[in-house]
């Protein structure tokens, strides 16, 4: 068992044509991920690779192979219409790498994402998800991978790690490895400040998994994500959390790279959501070194 | 991404949302010129001379300042402010240099008021707030007497609604001006919501908005910031950037496309990722408390970085004064550590290295640039993790160059 992705997950990759879309749908062929299709739109009828079938729309895709899950390399300009055209297909998870969509794009696609999620738990139907925009995306070790994150560092497991950052989540999915610890799936829900899947929906996911026995949770200065999952960890959560959160040296009104990593109007500080995961009872990793060992010292 | 309050009132202007009238000046006697102008124009003595920074609290540093005598009043007040450094609560101590006056109308006014959108990142709407509390900083009406703030929550999706105008103009007491002053305001908040979407603003701030003393509705200042990530869709930014307005570090970065942000302390960082690089700062900070060891700048070189890229990035920091120690650290995903070896050995051999230099690599192509690192011959600490680096990093700066 894993979270989001799996064995049975077949994807399709947005923008298979383009540079970043290209290179790392081999990658993930590599992996093992069953990559079933691609869409660049007029490019339909070509063969990536020599054997990936390429459509013009995602809904031709979704109905020739069965895809049910896609990851999204459309640059900026075209990455928001390329999330909702995933959605109206009927996609149950997409997945988008894109950094820099339009915060004024994203805020439209998340409220047709939310109207969609309450049509589909009013008809008892799956509940369409977005994971990122900004993200390294998800990999459930030795199954499934879906982004950019190196897979060669993941073991198979029993600890989820969902994370705001790219880079800090190979740092923890690296000492989880180099401790032994596999991983039963890995989130990045990236670095903007409006998106998709939020800490909550991964950690309820972790939660009912049972094949997830802690989680490692990597947030970073600005909104206020870290804080309703600490609310989430302190009502419901009975598995072990060990957090880091980043940027407890970072100045107020800067944005550090990611767009949704600002401190503004005193709102959104590492001490603030430090303090919350304390009172929730996860265990704050005191550097980033210690973010594994945090854990395991919660899972002896 | 900022402008300077007569660009912002322009744009507002195409949306139709009143403004006085104004000029931009460069210099003295274009200051006195406006002045001129605008005093016939209107055909009342009073003018505004304006200091336009990127900073507010510009009144209260002494960079607003009214002429009621006339244009040659409005020229000793121009020469008085421009080239200032002007100091406010934004600007830090050491002041921003003026370089551009915006000499406006006075205007008969009734009150102050505020208005200012922002994006609620937390409701994913355009949150619009109003207050009676004009010509303050905002930031101490909402720490102080929070209640004084009225907000309404828009969904983009739908946009603003009529109502949630009116909500707004009879919360703020309006009907005491009149209901044409109702009617007045609410096409100003229509026209501003409308600005902010289609204008990718991140902010759009009007502190303040004032009602005159014939009921007008007009905005007296004009804090516009828009969203970077909207750029490809707005040429016309590159035109309203100011960039003596920027840390001309920052900036160098910024076209080098690279994510660097200046701080206080004495250890350069080159990291690749956001989230790693501000969790190396934190662990510098963290290890270096008490030794007098602390982060020089945030810098992501990103996921994707040419070798290039990485030179550059490593050349800005040997530059820089203030480092008394470097730490790399990059964990390679997309990012490959051989191409950040060769960028730092480029760079190093290029500008020399004078202090202690500290690199932690692991990731994809590990070996290759450990390889590479140590056939430099540049001398050079490997790190096994971030946190024996960043006690390799105290142990330099505190005992001396070793």
């Amino acid at each position: 068992m894993s979270i989001l992705v799996g064995s049975d997950t077949k994807l399709i990759v947005q923008g298979i044509t383009g540079g970043a879309g290209s290179f790392h749908a081999k990658q993930m062929i590599d992996y093992g991920t069953k990559v079933v299709g691609g869409v660049t739109p007029t490019r339909g009828g070509e063969k990536f690779e020599g054997k990936v079938p390429v459509f013009n729309t995602v809904a031709q895709a979704v109905k020739d192979t069965g895809a049910n899950a896609s990851v999204i390399f459309v640059p900026p300009p075209g990455a928001a219409d390329a999330i909702l055209e995933a959605l109206d297909a009927g996609i149950e998870l997409v997945i988008a790498i894109t950094e820099g969509i339009p915060v004024m794009d994203m805020l439209g696609v998340r409220r047709v994402l939310e109207a969609m999620q309450a049509e589909a738990r009013a008809a008892s139907r799956a509940i369409p998800r977005l994971v990122g925009p900004n993200c390294p995306g998800v990999i459930t070790p030795g199954q499934c991978k879906i982004g950019i994150m190196p897979g060669h560092i993941h073991r198979p497991g029993n600890v989820g790690v969902v994370s705001r950052s790219g880079t800090l989540t190979y740092e923890a999915v690296g000492q989880l490895s180099a401790l032994g610890i596999g991983q039963s799936t890995c989130v990045g829900i990236g670095g903007d400040p409006v998106s998709g899947m939020d800490f909550v929906d991964v950690l309820e996911l972790f939660q009912a998994d049972p094949d997830t026995h802690g989680v490692i949770m990597i947030g970073e200065i600005g909104g206020g994500a870290e804080e309703r999952g600490a609310k989430y960890i302190k009502e419901k959560m009975t598995k072990p959390v060990a957090a880091f959160i980043a940027g407890t040296t970072a100045p107020p009104g800067k944005r550090m790279g990611h767009a949704g990593a600002i401190i503004s109007g005193g709102q959104g500080t590492a001490e603030a959501k430090i303090a919350a995961l304390t009172a929730a009872g996860a265990k704050i990793a005191p550097t980033p070194s210690d973010m594994a060992t945090t854990l395991r010292s919660m899972m002896a | 991404m900022k402008i300077h309050e007569y660009q912002g009132k322009q744009i507002l202007a195409k949306y139709g949302v009143p403004i006085p009238k104004g000029q931009v000046a460069f210099t003295v006697d274009e200051a006195e010129a406006a002045a001129k102008k605008l005093i016939a124009d209107t055909g009342l003595p009073v003018v505004v001379v304006k200091a336009q920074i990127h900073a507010g609290g510009r009144g209260k540093g002494g960079g607003v300042k009214v002429a009621k005598g006339g244009a040659a009043e409005a020229r000793t007040y121009a020469e008085s402010i421009l080239g200032m450094q002007l100091v406010t609560h934004q600007t830090g101590p050491e002041g921003q240099k003026v370089r551009r006056l915006y000499i406006e109308q006075g205007l008969d006014m009734a009150t102050e008021m505020y208005l200012g959108m922002v994006v609620d990142r937390d409701r994913r709407r355009i949150a619009v707030m109003a207050s009676t509390e004009g010509g303050v900083e905002i930031e101490q009406v909402a720490e102080h007497t929070p209640e004084k703030i009225l907000t309404i929550h828009v969904d983009p999706t739908v946009g603003l609604s009529a109502y949630q105008a009116r909500d707004l103009a009879f919360g703020l007491g309006l009907m005491n001006y009149g209901k044409e002053t109702v009617a007045k305001y609410v096409r100003v908040v229509t026209s501003l919501y409308d600005a902010f979407t289609k204008e990718d603003c991140s902010l759009l701030e009007i502190n303040p908005l004032v009602i005159l003393k014939n009921g007008d509705v007009v905005a007296l200042d004009a804090k516009v910031n828009f969203d970077d990530n909207a750029a490809f869709r707005h040429k016309v930014w590159t035109e309203l950037q100011d960039v003596e307005e920027e840390d001309p570090i920052e900036l160098e970065a910024a076209r080098a496309g690279l994510n660097y942000v200046s701080l206080d302390g004495n250890v350069g960082c080159l990291v690749n990722g956001a989230g790693l690089a501000m969790a190396t700062m934190d662990i510098i900070k963290h290890a270096g408390e008490g030794h007098g060891v602390a982060p020089a700048n945030f810098l992501d070189v990103g996921g994707g970085a040419t070798q290039e890229q990485v030179t550059k990035a490593f050349s800005m920091i040997l530059k820089s004064p203030k480092v008394k120690a470097i730490f790399v650290n990059i964990f390679g995903g997309i990012m490959k550590c051989d191409v950040i070896a060769n960028g730092v050995v480029a760079a190093a051999k290029e500008l020399g290295l004078k202090v202690p230099l500290v690199v932690r690599l692991e990731g994809t192509n590990v070996e290759l640039g450990r390889k590479i690192l140590s056939e430099s011959g540049l001398a050079i600490q490997a790190a096994t993790t971030m946190a024996d680096g960043a006690q390799k990093i105290v142990d330099a700066v505190s005992g001396g160059a070793k």
